[in-house]
């Protein structure tokens, strides 16, 4: 099965839980949120969230931001 | 000179009161466009402010986690974070980029909502700002609504529960100060919430004249970041604020077309 995950293909070799992909990521110990299928799933949640074939998940987080001044696609400047 | 009535409440705490919070600063800041986090940190520090705004973006697939990031260096428990909608071109994205942040933060609903409808120009795409706005106060957000200089719309933002009105002074990123003083006062005189110049500030003269103009504080972030020394732009941006802010209060002489002494014209010996 595979994910798409912050835009991109990422096989899963086994069902993970949200909590394990982020622990994978390097992440489970950092401020972010996760939005499945355009859904936002609560940190609460992340335990018992089996992803599912074909999800499409994005992790963000906060970085620095202004009154603007980014043109479209271009978030990291 | 007696101390009156007048004295004590014209020296008295003027704070900032936005969505039920009081803020002693009326300087808001940005925190992109910045050299690195620390020059970020030290650039946020000097200019006194305690909301600053954010972005939301996707982790960097592959990051190094070890790096800091934004909350490690400015917390969260010690400024109000504004996440923005910065980059969003309709009310779709903007609307699941406050949620997103809400989740982020803990439950924190106060956004800045941002809908471009221009690369060229960064000016706001109105109608879209406005389905946006609707969405956002309905899920219970706090919207700090940044939006052109048309004093009717942004009454109609304030009327539909927007807690702040931010009209544009120049395009973001511009530099090129206030350019629409007469706009900025009709919006500022039919006010029932927080206005708050957000874009076009260039130097600390600029912010001195929105906040002379009667506005209740001023967002930026290119004219500190973009500065080339940006730390002492921050600082010279706080005293624009407060000297704006304590000028309009006291409110300016009249203008006279012609010189008026400031000496006594009786008692010369010549």
């Amino acid at each position: 099965m595979k994910i798409i995950l912050n835009g991109q293909e990422k096989p899963l070799a086994a069902p993970t839980t949200l909590a394990a992909l982020l622990q994978e990521m390097g992440l489970s110990e950092r401020r972010v949120a996760v939005e499945v299928n355009r859904e936002i799933v609560p940190r609460s949640r992340h335990g018992e969230f089996e992803l599912k074939d074909n999800d499409r998940v994005e992790v963000v987080f906060a970085i620095g931001g202004g009154s603007s001044g980014m043109s479209r696609g271009d978030g990291d400047r | 000179m007696a101390v009156t009535a007048e004295t004590i409440r014209s020296t008295a705490k003027d704070p900032l009161i936005i969505a039920g919070r009081t803020y002693s600063s009326r300087l808001l800041v940005g925190t992109g466009k910045y050299k690195d986090l620390e020059e970020t940190r030290r650039a946020v520090e000097a200019s006194g402010a305690q909301i600053i705004t954010i972005a939301v973006r996707r982790t960097n697939i592959g990051q190094n986690p070890n790096e800091p990031s934004l909350t490690d260096v400015l917390s969260p428990s010690k400024y109000t974070y504004l996440p923005n909608t910065a980059g969003c071109y309709n009310a779709e994205d903007a609307v699941r980029t406050c949620r997103l942040a809400r989740e982020l933060l803990d439950g924190h609903d106060l956004v800045k909502l941002e809908v471009l409808g221009s690369e060229k120009t960064l000016y706001p795409d109105i109608p879209q700002t406005l389905s946006a706005a609707e969405i956002l106060i309905k899920e219970g957000f706090k919207v700090m609504v940044y939006t052109n200089d048309d004093p009717i719309v942004a009454k109609k933002f304030a009327e539909m529960g927007c807690v702040a009105v931010m009209p544009l002074a120049a395009p973001i990123g511009s530099g090129l100060g206030i350019r629409n003083p007469y706009n900025i006062r009709f919006i500022v005189e039919e006010a029932t919430v927080p206005i708050l110049v957000d874009a076009g500030v260039g130097t600390a003269s600029d912010a001195a004249i929105a906040m002379e103009l009667g506005c209740d504080g001023v967002l930026m972030n290119t004219a500190i970041a973009g500065a080339r020394n940006p730390v002492l732009m921050a600082q010279a941006m706080k005293k624009a604020v407060e000297a704006g802010r304590e000028a309009f209060r006291a409110g300016r002489m009249p203008r006279k077309q012609y010189g008026s002494p400031s000496s006594p014209l009786g008692g010369t010996f010549f």
